[in-house]
């Protein structure tokens, strides 16, 4: 037996992998209500804003594996609303530990959607961890995280958007997205002007 | 009264901890230092305020950030060799223009038994202000209370990072029973 990891995973696209992230992302987001969203850098930023810019949307353009962390401390913050970590594979792994944090604080408002195309799409479609051996769903039971999802097909929508906006916290999900071409969808980049919004729009800071 | 008070003697935490609550700081995240265990039993005892027990301290950075977003006070507490573990991070709340007070306990300077220890307590101050990050840095006992305060006003009322650094001159150098 090889430990190398399998030519099937390392194909430039599994057979798994079909989720088109830019549709995929807009049908789950009309579910929302009034959650918060909190994206990772790079595409889930972008998946976010083209699905619909709202003030309500936390987005980053840096800081590669503080998604769920910062998503972590605005659920605690706002216990009433619904917090949404809309992520990426890469950018999970670097954060992983934060997993075992959010399990311990145990928020009942918090989810994590994790945008799996198992490569570093924004820098060249290398290949990522969760490609061969890293089960994500099965790291995250093991952190402790309540309840997970693993999304490969597009009949699983509405039951991914039930268990992301209406199944207590803290739950992760993944979806298994298709490599695309997606065009280019670039939010507001001055951070101060996206935190004000934001906090604006939760009645913290006069308009 | 004498006798009470000789019982339960002064602690600096005890001064840091009344400046944390009345500026409504009510989470503090931590990867733990023994020189923090008295302050942060205190925060675990409070019902008003809440320990968020990190895998590594850069996770602080994002638990502020989200924090401010909706927000409350929170900050963060570690022991120096953490400090190179956010460098990166601390980009993030100063991205946003969020706070981000950091109470930071030294290794690596004042009698330093590790050799371990050296390389980065060495560079904290350095490493820190490379990055935007104000730094107080605190020799004497009775200086930690009013240093905290000020570094504290600075982070939430100008929205920026500050690391209050306390020296192993104040809490003591871990000798491993070796000294």
């Amino acid at each position: 037996m090889s430990n190398a990891p399998s030519k099937a995973s390392a194909a430039l696209n599994p057979t798994s992998n079909k989720l088109q992230r830019r549709p995929f992302v807009a049908d789950i987001m009309k579910h929302r209500g009034n959650g918060l969203v909190v994206t990772g850098l790079g595409s889930p930023t972008w998946d976010l804003f083209a699905a619909g810019d709202r003030p309500d949307n936390l987005y980053s353009w840096g800081g590669m594996g503080l998604a769920v962390p910062t998503a972590l401390g605005l659920a605690l913050a706002q216990p009433d609303r619904r917090v949404l970590a809309l992520t990426g594979d890469g950018e999970m792994m670097m954060g992983i530990g934060s997993l075992g944090v959010v399990a311990d604080q145990a928020p009942n408002n918090l989810a994590i959607l994790v945008l799996d195309n198992e490569r570093f799409s924004e820098t060249g479609r290398q290949r990522g961890l969760t490609g061969s051996r890293v089960d994500l769903c099965a790291v995250a039971k093991g952190f402790g995280i309540r309840e997970t999802m693993l999304v490969t097909e597009e009949s699983q929508k509405d039951a991914l958007a039930r268990f992301l906006f209406e199944t207590p916290g803290p739950i992760l999900a993944v979806a298994k997205i298709a490599l695309s071409e997606d065009p280019w969808r670039l939010p507001e980049k001055d951070g101060a002007a996206i935190a004000r919004r934001f906090k604006i729009s939760l009645g913290l800071e006069k308009p | 009264m004498a006798a009470k008070a000789a019982a339960t003697p002064a602690h600096w935490s005890d001064d840091v901890f009344r400046e944390m609550k009345s500026r409504d700081i009510t989470t503090v995240c931590t990867i733990p230092d023994g020189g923090l265990t008295q302050l942060l039993l205190k925060v675990e005892a409070d019902p008003a305020m809440r320990l968020v027990t990190l895998s590594t301290e850069e996770e602080g950075m994002g638990v502020v950030t989200g924090q401010w977003a909706g927000g409350k006070r929170a900050m963060i507490a570690m022991q120096s060799s953490g400090v190179g573990n956010c460098i990166n991070a601390l980009g993030f709340p100063a991205a946003y223009k969020a706070p981000c007070l950091m109470l930071v306990t030294m290794r690596g300077q004042w009698g330093e038994f590790n050799p371990w220890q050296v390389s980065m307590g060495q560079a904290v101050r350095p490493a820190l202000e490379a990055v935007g990050v104000r730094c107080f840095p605190v020799d004497k006992i009775d200086e930690i209370a009013e240093t905290f305060a000020a570094a504290a006003d600075m982070a939430f009322n100008s929205s920026i990072s500050a690391a209050v650094l306390v020296s192993q001159r104040v809490i003591g150098a871990k000798g491993f029973g070796q000294k």
